[in-house]
C-alpha cells in the first residue's frame, strides 16, 4: 500500500497556475505528476489543461510538454513513442493527458488507433463530465439528466462507458480513479507505470463552474461520488474485472448513499424532478448489481502474445 | 556513382525515404499513393529500412504521429493524397507553425464528390497557405532529387519548415521510368543526420505550443513567412550543389525554363504538363512560333521574382491550371497575374483550365493552348475569361 508521505516532494506543477478554483483536474495533475516524476512527456490536445498550464513565456509544467490539436493525442503521442525508440531514448514515460470531449468524442479515433497499435503510453482522461474549458457544453461524456449550455433542460442519453471502450481493445491495464482517492489513484498509476504497452485511466474531476457546485467542495464531491456509486472505482487488468476497495463497500446496497446527495450539491441537477432522481438512481444500482457479477470476472479472452 | 533504376513515381518516392534515412514514416494508405506506404512498410519489415512505421488509423493521425516524432528529433516521413491531404489540414498548420522540417509525398489526385481517383492540383493547391514548401515534380527522377533537397533545406535551421513533393497520380505514380540514384555514402554526405530546431527533451523542459498572446502571435507568423523567404534562396543553391555533386539535373531551382529567353508566348504550367508543354514548345518552334515553357516547380515559396524576370522578355503567357478556385480562376494564374503587377511593362495573361479530374492534356492541346495565344495576341481579342480546354458543351 502506498504512504501519501512517501510520494515524492517534488512539485512539477508549479505554483501559479491557471486552474479554477476547486478544479479537481489540477489535483489530478499534480497526483499524477508526482508519480511519473520529470523523466515525463505530456501530449495535450485542447482542454482545460491548456489553460491550466499558463501563458507563453510561462508555463506552469515543469515537465515537456506537446500541445496538440483536439483530434490529435493519441496519434502525436504515438509519435513521440515511435520518435524516442528509434533515437534510442528509453526511460522516458508518455502520457496523452486529454479532457472528456478530447478522448470520448473529438479524440476516440485517434486514441483508438493508439491502443489497437499497443502503443506503449499512458492515456488518462480527466473528465469533468462536459467540454469546461469552452464554457459547459455536452459531451458524449456527460451523464443523463445533467445541465450544460447545449442541454438546457437536462441531457437525455447516457454517459459513453469509456472505460469498457478501452477494455474492449484488450489493452493490458484500464481503471477509473477520482483525485478524493487519492492513494487507490497513486496505486493505480504506480501500477500502470509498470507495464507495457497502452494504459487506460479514466479519472472524474469535479469541476465548481461547471457543475454549479461549492468550490470548497470538489474533494466531497469526488467521494460522495463514489459513496453513491456515481462514480465506480475499478480496474481490468488483463482483462480481469475488478472493483476497487473504495467502491467495494457500496456494492453493499444498505452501505450505498442515495444519489440524492451527490446530485443535490450540484447546480447542474437542480432541475431535476423526484422521479428522475429515482430514474437515476436506478440505474446507479443496476450498475452495480453489474458490476458486482462481472467482479472477478474476465471481459475479454486473455490474447496470447 | 550513379545506379540506374527502372520504378514507378511511387516506389522512387519510398525509395528517397529510405536513403534519406526518414527515421519514423506514419502513414495511411490512398489511392493512388498506396504503393508508397506498402514499398516502405516492405522495407522496414524486411530490415533494409531503420524506421519505425506507424500504420495510423486515418491521416489526420498520420500527420499527427509525424508531429509527435519530429518534436522528439526524430526525421519523418508520409504520404497522402486528395482526400487524405484535405483530411490532414488542420495538422499542415501544426506541422509548419511547431516549425518541424517534416517531408511528405502527395499524389495528386482530384477532390470528390463525385468519386475520381485521376490526377488533378486541386488537392494540394489549396493548401498554399499552410506554410508548407511545395514542389511539383514532372519526372520520377525529379522525385527523388527533390525528397532529398527537401530534407537538407526543410532543416536548414534558417528554413525549419515541412515540405509536400507533389506528383501526378497514375501520370507519374505508376509509371515505370528509368532514374538514376547516388550511392548510400554519397547522399548520407549530402544530407547528413538531423539536427532538430527544438526537441522535446526530459533535460530541459519546454512547453510547446501553449496560449499565446496577440503581443507575440504575429511575430512568431513573421518568421514563418520569413522562413519561407530564406526557402525560396536555398532550394536553388542546394539544388546546384546536388546536382554538381551527383550530375544530376538541376530543374533550374524554382522555375524550369525551356526556350523562354526569346519566347513571344511562353507556356507556364506545373507538373508533367510541363514536360508535354517543352515537346509542344519543340514542334511548334519547328513551326516557326517563337514559343517558350515555364515550369513552376517551387510553388510555395511562390518564385515571383524569377516569374517577373521570364515575364519582362515576353509578349504573352499562357497559363495552364490544373485546378480551378471556384468563383475566381486558375489559382496558378493568380498568383502569375500577382507578380507581373509591379512590372512596368506587363504581357498579356490567358488563363487556360485543364486536364481536372486526370483528364489528358496531351502535346497537340498544349500547341492548340499556345495557338490561341498567339491569336490573342494577333488579334488584340480574347483575353478576358477563362479557357476551358477540351470541355464537353
Amino acid at each position: 500500500m502506498v504512504m501519501l508521505k512517501e510520494l515524492s516532494k517534488e512539485e512539477l506543477v508549479l505554483p501559479g497556475n491557471a486552474s479554477c478554483t476547486g478544479c479537481a483536474a489540477s489535483l489530478a495533475l499534480r497526483l499524477t505528476l508526482k508519480v511519473m516524476g520529470s523523466r515525463t512527456i505530456f501530449v495535450v490536445p485542447a482542454c482545460c489543461t491548456s489553460i491550466i498550464q499558463g501563458q507563453f513565456p510561462a508555463s506552469a509544467l515543469n515537465i515537456p510538454v506537446l500541445n496538440i490539436a483536439f483530434a490529435a493525442t493519441g496519434a502525436a503521442a504515438s509519435g513521440v513513442v515511435a520518435g524516442l525508440r528509434i533515437r534510442g531514448i528509453k526511460d522516458v514515460a508518455v502520457i496523452g493527458w486529454a479532457g472528456d470531449g478530447g478522448t470520448v468524442d473529438i479524440g476516440i479515433q485517434a486514441l483508438s488507433g493508439a491502443a489497437e497499435r499497443r502503443t506503449d503510453f499512458i492515456y488518462i482522461c480527466y473528465d469533468n463530465e462536459a467540454y469546461g474549458n469552452t464554457g459547459m457544453q455536452r459531451s458524449s461524456a456527460t451523464p443523463i439528466g445533467a445541465w450544460t449550455t447545449t442541454t438546457p433542460t437536462g441531457k437525455k442519453e447516457n454517459k459513453k462507458d469509456m472505460a469498457f471502450i478501452m477494455a474492449a481493445h484488450r489493452i493490458p491495464y484500464v481503471a477509473t480513479a477520482i483525485p478524493s482517492y487519492p492513494i487507490d489513484f497513486i496505486e493505480k498509476l504506480e501500477k500502470a507505470k509498470k507495464i507495457k504497452g497502452t494504459r487506460y485511466l479514466h479519472i472524474l474531476t469535479p469541476c465548481p463552474p461547471g457543475w454549479r457546485s461549492d468550490a470548497d467542495l470538489s474533494v466531497e464531491l469526488g467521494r460522495l461520488a463514489v459513496q453513491t456509486g456515481m462514480w465506480v472505482l475499478f480496474e481490468i487488468e488483463n482483462g480481469v474485472f475488478s472493483i476497487s476497495s473504495p467502491s467495494r463497500i457500496v456494492l453493499d446496497k444498505t452501505k450505498r448513499k442515495p444519489v440524492e446527495e451527490y446530485l443535490k450539491l450540484q447546480g447542474r441537477f437542480g432541475h431535476l424532478t423526484t422521479e428522475e432522481v429515482a430514474g437515476i438512481q436506478k440505474a446507479v444500482d443496476a450498475t452495480l448489481d453489474y458490476y458486482m457479477k462481472l467482479s472477478g470476472q474476465r471481459v475479454y479472452p486473455l490474447l496470447t502474445d | 556513382m550513379l545506379k540506374t533504376i527502372v520504378e514507378t513515381g511511387n516506389h522512387v518516392a519510398g525509395l528517397a525515404a529510405l536513403v534519406a534515412r526518414a527515421q519514423v514514416v506514419a502513414a495511411y494508405p490512398i489511392t493512388p499513393q498506396t504503393q508508397i506506404v506498402e514499398k516502405i512498410a516492405e522495407l522496414v519489415d524486411s530490415g533494409k529500412m531503420n524506421a519505425e512505421y506507424i500504420c495510423v488509423e486515418s491521416e489526420h493521425s498520420a500527420m499527427s504521429a509525424c508531429i509527435g516524432a519530429s518534436t522528439v528529433g526524430a526525421r519523418t516521413f508520409t504520404a497522402t493524397s486528395s482526400h487524405g491531404l484535405a483530411y490532414m489540414h488542420e495538422m499542415l498548420h501544426w506541422a509548419s507553425a511547431a516549425r518541424l522540417p517534416i517531408v511528405m509525398a502527395v499524389v495528386n489526385r482530384a477532390m470528390g464528390p463525385p468519386w475520381n481517383i485521376w490526377t488533378d492540383h486541386g488537392d494540394s493547391l489549396p493548401q498554399r497557405d499552410t506554410g508548407w514548401i511545395q514542389i511539383y515534380c514532372a519526372s520520377n527522377q525529379e522525385i527523388f532529387d527533390s525528397i532529398i533537397q527537401a530534407y537538407r533545406v526543410c532543416e536548414d535551421q534558417r528554413v525549419l519548415m515541412p515540405a509536400m513533393i507533389c506528383l501526378e497520380g497514375f501520370i507519374l505514380s505508376h509509371t515505370n521510368m528509368p532514374i538514376r540514384i547516388p550511392d548510400q555514402k554519397e547522399i548520407d554526405d549530402f544530407l547528413p543526420p538531423l539536427e532538430p530546431g527544438w526537441v522535446l527533451n526530459v533535460e530541459k523542459p519546454v512547453t510547446h505550443g501553449n496560449m499565446l498572446s496577440p503581443e507575440y502571435y504575429m511575430e512568431l507568423r513573421y518568421f514563418m513567412h520569413e522562413a519561407l523567404q530564406n526557402a525560396k534562396r536555398l532550394i536553388p543553391q542546394v539544388a546546384r550543389e546536388y546536382s554538381k555533386k551527383f550530375g544530376l539535373p538541376e530543374y533550374s531551382g524554382l522555375i524550369e525554363q525551356y526556350m523562354c529567353n526569346d519566347a513571344e508566348v511562353i507556356i507556364v504550367s506545373m507538373g508533367t504538363i510541363g514536360s508535354e508543354a517543352n515537346l509542344a514548345v519543340e514542334k511548334l518552334r519547328n513551326e516557326g512560333y517563337r514559343v517558350g515553357s515555364a515550369r513552376i516547380r517551387v510553388f510555395r515559396p511562390f518564385p515571383h521574382e524569377a516569374v517577373k524576370e521570364i515575364a519582362t522578355r515576353a509578349k504573352a503567357l499562357a497559363v495552364i491550371d490544373r485546378d480551378i478556385s471556384f468563383g475566381m480562376e486558375g489559382i496558378l494564374f493568380t498568383e502569375i497575374r500577382s507578380a507581373l503587377f509591379d512590372l512596368p511593362k506587363r504581357p498579356l495573361a490567358k488563363n487556360f483550365i485543364a486536364g481536372l479530374g486526370g483528364r489528358d492534356v496531351t502535346q497537340n492541346d498544349i500547341e492548340e493552348i499556345a495557338k490561341k495565344t498567339f491569336r490573342i495576341l494577333e488579334t488584340g481579342t480574347g483575353v478576358e475569361g477563362i479557357e476551358w480546354v477540351n470541355m464537353r458543351r
